[in-house]
């Protein structure tokens, strides 16, 4: 694990959630606007939506493959049935056929099949691209639709960001995470510099920053919060604020609510391109400073 | 019957859904957030807890007596959980996948299997209401067969909602696989566009009949709707911005509860689904009519069967 960033002098910041939409993404093409010199990455592969604000020109385009499916040679086999007994997953049908969604790749069926009548190729479960955007290069990639190695997939995109860095120079890679806390996201922030959480002031928003501020803490990432659409409800702001300084983490300014963050998404724009002067933007680059100070940029 | 609430896109209100779903019912009903890595429905339906469930998923253990050192276990995993290097065997637990291969291949029988925690279960009831959720461990990644766990507390016998994780891939294949209906909850903007398209997709591969419902429904654009024109998807209901709704959901109130209105809208909404989810539409998958019942007793022999 680990993408091993700080051995280079480079900054990798990864905005995190646990919840999902707080405004991550809209929020990071906002400091898309503001940064010089970065790349950068969307790492939430599973619905990757940076794109729609970016508007990337792809120049390089990947086939990811990784793992393995089972698929059964009807001719070689002998219905003897070790498959299906040995499989764990239920992939195999009565008819000898491999479910390509139940099957985990495990391959124990195609090691101990006596006709060796199972065959396992590689999959391909997605692509991964390296595109211009009017905000500098960016790394992205779409998996594959109910495919698995996310995590695998949010790795490789992280290593390419850091490379495409290295070879031009750059010194810091922002990147957008997934929600949850599980195989995705902490493929997204092991090794990073540090993690920007985005919350809400909702019940969910200060349950779901606990356990994913845990997380970072597991990781030994450090963490910043700052509470997006805080003055939905102030009094939870504060307290998720408090939670957050018990936890450990940095804590940033607030956000206010502003119809804006969906205006500027529906015109495919950064909060600054649509507006320079909005209270909600002027939140955010006032984060972005705070930001530039605490990373030692 | 069983109903999965998916999205795609995080935070467009699929909890508000479930919960409001499953609270607006007046017969028995059950609620299974299988939301495992940030479970939240429990903060609105306040269920009183009644028990909680270490669960684990199988991983080797290795005797070192018995071992002979041969290999043929790290030869057989695709997960690199288990190799032999020099005069000794590691293991990687969090790398485990269970499958049970490197047991099998043991020609010394020399691997045993204890449990790593994957997190718990917990369980509660709230009047009529019966819960069920997951919570993943921190730090673990895999959150798969804990969704299955908390699904294999589905009753056959009541209505089943499923509050599912967001995204495309494994997690909520989980969370949807046999259900009778999968309800997308969606916002009309073009990230909710784009990972509604992305779910429905998902929804396809696996043949389950689907709705939308469009939460914010003035926020936005008309494209999430022309999206569901031109695609034969139907709006089964839209809930507009109400700044009330969403303070209610900060402070943990189930909107029904808060505004009773909506009761019935719910229950609504769920009549519309029970018509929809009944036989006679064919898979576009397998070409077989299929309905509630054939494709629950598939669910139930997988959990039966199931060797975690």
């Amino acid at each position: 694990m680990g993408v091993g960033i700080e051995r280079f002098g480079m900054k990798e910041l990864v905005i995190i959630s646990g919840k999902g939409g707080t405004g991550k993404t809209s929020i990071l093409a906002a400091f898309a606007a503001l940064a010089e010199n970065k790349v950068l990455c969307d790492a939430d592969v599973d619905a990757a939506d940076l794109h729609l604000v970016m508007a990337p020109t792809v120049e390089e385009h990947h086939d990811f493959q990784s793992g393995h499916m089972a698929i059964i040679d009807q001719d070689k086999c002998t219905e003897c049935d070790l498959c299906r007994n040995l499989c764990r997953w239920n992939a195999i049908s009565e008819d000898y056929r491999v479910d390509p969604i139940q099957c985990e790749g495990c391959g124990v069926c195609v090691y101990f099949c006596p006709e060796e009548a199972i065959d396992f190729p590689l999959s391909t479960c997605g692509e991964w691209f390296i595109s211009d955007t009017r905000f500098g290069p960016m790394v992205h990639a779409r998996l594959g639709i109910a495919e698995e190695n996310s995590g695998k997939l949010v790795t490789l995109v992280r290593q390419e960001a850091k490379k495409l860095a290295e070879k031009k120079a750059f010194d810091l890679i922002l990147t957008d995470g997934p929600p949850g806390i599980g195989c995705p996201v902490i493929a997204s922030i092991g090794g990073a510099s540090a993690v920007l959480i985005v919350t809400e002031p909702t019940v969910s928003g200060k349950h779901d920053m606990v356990r994913v501020a845990q997380l970072a803490a597991h990781f030994k990432v450090p963490g910043m919060i700052c509470v997006n659409k805080f003055d939905l409800n102030p009094e939870e702001t504060q307290i998720i604020e408090d939670v957050a300084r018990e936890n450990d983490l940095v804590v940033l300014s607030r956000i206010p609510f502003d119809p804006i963050f969906t205006k500027a998404m529906v015109q495919g724009q950064t909060l600054f391109e649509y507006n320079t002067n909005s209270e909600a933007g002027n939140a955010v680059r006032k984060i972005w400073e705070e930001l530039m100070v605490r990373m030692g940029s | 019957m069983i109903i999965s609430i998916a999205s795609g896109k995080g935070g467009t209100g699929k909890t508000m859904v479930a919960t409001n779903l499953a609270l607006s019912m007046d017969s028995d009903v059950q609620l299974l957030d299988c939301d495992v890595e940030e479970p939240n429905a429990h903060l609105f339906i306040h269920p009183a807890l009644e028990g909680t469930e270490i669960i684990t998923t199988p991983v080797p253990q290795v005797d070192e007596d018995k071992c002979t050192l041969c290999g043929k276990c790290g030869e057989i995993c695709q997960f690199k959980a288990i190799l032999v290097i020099g005069e000794t065997v590691l293991t990687f637990h969090e790398l485990c996948h269970s499958c049970g291969g490197c047991m099998a291949a043991c020609p010394e029988e020399a691997i045993t299997e204890i449990g790593r925690d994957l997190g718990i279960i917990e369980r509660g009831h709230r009047n009529g209401l019966d819960f069920v959720h997951g919570r993943l461990r921190v730090g673990e990644a895999m959150s798969p067969p804990l969704i299955r766990k908390v699904r294999s507390h589905t009753r056959p016998d009541t209505l089943t909602i499923i509050d599912a994780p967001p995204g495309t891939s494994c997690p909520v294949i989980a969370a949807m696989q046999g259900a009778d209906f999968v309800l997308l909850v969606t916002e009309p903007t073009p990230f909710g566009l784009y990972d509604l398209k992305l779910a429905v997709g998902a929804v396809k591969i696996l043949g389950i009949p689907c709705g939308l419902l469009i939460n914010r429904s003035d926020m936005g654009d008309d494209k999430v709707k022309e999206y569901a024109h031109e695609n034969d998807l139907p709006i089964l209901m839209e809930i507009p911005f109400d700044r009330r709704i969403a303070e209610a959901y900060s402070r943990g109130k189930a909107l029904v509860d808060v505004m009773p209105e909506w009761k019935e809208k719910f229950f609504e909404l769920y009549s519309r689904i029970e018509e929809m989810a009944m036989p006679t539409t064919p898979s576009p998958l397998t070409g077989e009519g299929r309905g509630g019942g054939g494709n629950r007793k598939i669910w139930h022999e997988r959990t039966r069967d199931h060797k975690w």
